[in-house]
């Protein structure tokens, strides 16, 4: 069994309300924080732990948290992104419906360390009912004095309120988020000044996810270099998984980081198999922007050592043989599904979602979109697939925020691994229509016992 | 004198200069001049936060400072980059630089109708530059294009959103130069569109600068409207006494008539004095103005061609300076 850090008590019941939390240790750890911990002890704990951001940047958060500028008299700022929008993965959601004092004990710590006064939840709009949660959990927060002025003496104050957003992926991006929060119109600030120095309303900010502030409440209850003894290297301490697609038992799963790929997805505590015993076809890992792996290399490296569910290991061999942990959706496909129906539907969803700010994203995204649309459909042209690539490339990092990226990551993968099923759709025109590639053909096999 | 601010050293395209901190690696290149400079169709130096969004300045930054050489991994947006002391930018002689701009200019034209030949701005326009130095021959794209509706802003202004490469240029002017924000950028991807809300026009004494900023035909001016091609008008320097601006403007004409008035703008498209609508509308009298003589148009379009070739020499302020 691996351990759980954030889900243990997920199951006691009423755990959503004030009393039983507390009862199960809750506001334990802004209780030691207050009482015998300065601010800066606080982000020394978060960096021995080695906790990394969980949003899918993976960028470590207690050097985040160092970067945070700190001039005289200018208040700073504690943002928690919960606009989690990224197709396949839903572990915010989970744990802020089930759990929501845990996220605000998080606030409490992370907004204590960093010395911040106001924060912000920035909810994504689709998730008005957890924003009610939140909003009564908060207002509990206030009656047992954790919120508000000079909290249980510690002459610390921090007002928390939720803001939501009005449905738009983009403003997932931490600078967009933090335009609007502004009010604006949610398009991705240019970088830098990046928000630690110039963050909501110029001032200094930090955004975290949802995932990652509550992972500062164990940090701090047992100890930064406890939590990085659980994980695998440099991936420490446990992760939420979503998982979804193809598999016997979707849901949320936390794993303690290092676990086999092939563990979670065949593992009786976890997904459970594939879904009506067919086989694995390939894997998203890490929300729909990660690259697709091909069953052949879901569960094991290029290199043939097994892959583990952790940061290092899910990018090993770079994209050309690997992807990312990402969110943390991970999305299972089986024999059934068809690659380039899958890849049109992720186009369709960024050229949906693009912002329309800079060139390449607002117009790219809209092409790809139609290229796969007529592949998908049966009109595709042989040299469409080269174009795609083409368009893919030339998004690719020149864009103003990673959202270009995201849309040219998964086609840009579908095409380096699942070519043959894309030329079986311009070749095959009527066959696309009727049935999907799927591992009928047993071409793909081929390729793994050649 | 009294404070000697200490500059750093750029080098872009192997040529080196000595700025002032906080430049940006774009005026930078416009400080040296020449084939160095990058295009740029959404950066406006005078305009507050504008510039990023276009990507056709996009550079090759190879070394970021003297004490931190390591390249950049992507590349950059010159007109929003600053420079450091030692960088070392490549624009023309990166590869990258060169493949990844034709990338933006093929998808810039996706969307665009390309109807130079009924649009006003052609001569004058920026993408028809761009697309004429670093656009392909032909599109790939063979999907139908993006389109809207024409809509007259205000007394004096067509919008034609069909032609917008939403470079917001018009939505800072607005922003900036007026007391109330009047227009914005309504939805987003590629079915965004510059408007007012609820088709409200643009009201404001200085409204009219939207045409000049905007680098395509988007924003026409609804008095010059199929008048003539730019290049079969004279441009000369006029000016006039008025209450609101500078008053110093460009008046095009044909024969003795004046077609139309238009800010002066410099060599990169940027207006540095705005003038007042009632200059560029209604002043179309030649008693209004004084003219000073011709305008030296300063770039390399279809819109300097046989205009003045030989007249006075270009002013270069590096010239002279150095």
């Amino acid at each position: 069994m691996s351990r759980k850090l954030l889900l243990n008590n997920v199951h006691v019941e009423g755990i959503h309300t004030y009393d039983v939390y507390r009862k199960n240790g809750g506001y334990a750890a802004v209780e030691k924080a207050l009482k015998s911990m300065t601010p800066e002890e606080v982000v020394e704990e978060v960096k021995k732990s080695g906790l990394r951001g969980r949003g899918g940047a993976g960028f470590p958060t207690g050097m985040k948290w160092s970067f945070i500028a700190k001039p005289e008299g200018v208040p700073r700022h504690f943002l928690c992104n919960a606009d989690e929008s990224e197709p396949g993965t839903f572990k915010d959601r989970y744990l802020m419906e089930k759990i929501p004092h845990l996220l605000i004990e998080g606030m409490i710590l992370s907004s204590f360390a960093l010395g911040c006064e106001q924060s912000y939840i920035y909810i994504r709009g689709e998730y008005m009912y957890v924003l009610r949660i939140l909003e009564k959990a908060i207002a509990e927060a206030y009656q047992n004095g954790w919120l508000g002025k000079n909290i249980k003496g510690s002459g610390f104050n921090l007002d928390l309120s939720v803001s939501p957003g009005a449905g738009a992926y983009i403003c997932g991006e931490e600078t967009a988020m933090i335009e609007s929060l502004e009010g604006k119109r949610g398009n991705p600030r240019m970088k830098p000044p990046f928000p630690a120095i110039q963050g909501l309303w110029q001032r200094p900010t930090v955004v975290n996810n949802v995932e990652t502030i509550c992972a500062v409440v164990p940090i701090v209850n047992e100890g930064g270099e406890a939590y990085a003894g659980v994980g695998i290297g440099r991936s420490a301490g446990t992760k939420l998984i979503s998982a979804g697609g193809n598999i016997n038992k979707p849901g949320v799963y936390e794993i303690e980081m290092g676990i086999t790929v092939e563990e979670f997805i065949y593992g009786d505590q976890y997904c459970g198999g594939i879904k009506n015993g067919k086989k694995l076809k390939a894997c998203v890992p890490g929300g729909s922007s990660v690259p697709i792996l091909p069953h052949y290399l879901v569960c094991k490296t290029a290199e043939g050592t097994d892959r583990l569910m952790s940061y290092e290991s899910l990018a090993e061999g770079g994209f050309a043989t690997g992807s990312m942990l990402g969110s943390g959706g991970f999305i299972v496909y089986d024999e059934d599904q068809c690659i380039v129906r899958n890849t049109w539907n992720f186009a369709r969803f960024y050229h949906h979602e693009s912002c329309g700010q800079c060139s390449p994203c607002r117009e790219g995204t809209g092409w790809m979109e139609k290229v796969l649309h007529r592949l998908e459909y049966g009109h595709g042209k042989i040299e469409d697939i080269d174009l795609l690539w083409d368009i893919q490339r030339k998004i690719e990092g020149n864009t103003i925020c990673p959202l270009g990226d995201a849309a040219a990551w998964p086609v840009a993968a579908a095409i380096r691994h699942f070519r043959e099923e894309f030329e079986w759709h311009v070749k095959e025109p009527n066959a696309c229509m009727t049935r999907n590639y799927g591992l009928v053909t047993e071409k793909i096999f081929e390729k793994v016992n050649a | 004198m009294s404070e000697q601010i200490q500059q750093i050293k750029v080098t872009i395209d192997d040529q080196t200069i000595m700025v002032d901190p906080g430049t940006s690696i774009l005026s930078a290149a416009r400080q040296i001049g020449g084939n160095v400079v990058p295009p740029a169709m959404c950066f406006y130096s005078s305009l507050k936060g504008s510039g990023g969004k276009c990507r056709t300045c996009l550079v090759e930054v190879s070394a970021g400072s003297e004490k931190d050489p390591r390249p950049m991994p992507k590349l950059v947006a010159s007109c929003s980059t600053n420079v450091m002391d030692g960088m070392i930018v490549k624009n023309k002689t990166s590869d990258r630089v060169i493949d990844a701009r034709k990338g933006v200019v093929e998808l810039l034209l996706i969307n665009h109708p390309l109807d130079c030949p009924v649009c006003d701005q052609a001569g004058e326009c920026s993408l028809q530059d761009l697309a004429f130095e670093h656009g392909a021959s032909h599109s790939r794209y063979e999907f139908e294009r993006r389109e809207f509706d024409q809509i007259d802003i205000g007394e004096y202004i067509k919008l034609h959103m069909t032609r917008c490469i939403l470079c917001y240029r018009c939505v800072y002017i607005a922003n900036q130069l007026t007391d109330n924000r009047e227009h914005g950028v309504l939805k987003r991807g590629d079915a965004s569109e510059i408007g007012t809300f609820i088709e409200n026009s643009l009201d404001n004494d200085f409204i009219g600068n939207v045409i000049d900023v905007c680098p395509v035909g988007a924003l026409t001016d609804k008095t010059f409207r199929f008048r003539s091609r730019v290049w079969y008008t004279k441009p000369m320097d006029a000016s006039c006494s008025c209450g609101k601006c500078s008053g110093n403007a460009v008046v095009w004409m044909i024969g003795d008539e004046i077609a139309r008035v238009t800010a002066r703008k410099d060599k990169y498209g940027e207006v540095k004095e705005f003038i007042c609508n009632d200059c560029r509308f209604n002043k179309k009298e030649l008693s209004d103005w004084k003219i000073e003589g011709p305008r030296q148009i300063d770039r390399h379009s279809v819109i300097s061609a046989n205009h003045y070739e030989k007249a006075a020499p270009i002013h270069t302020p590096l010239l002279n300076k150095a």
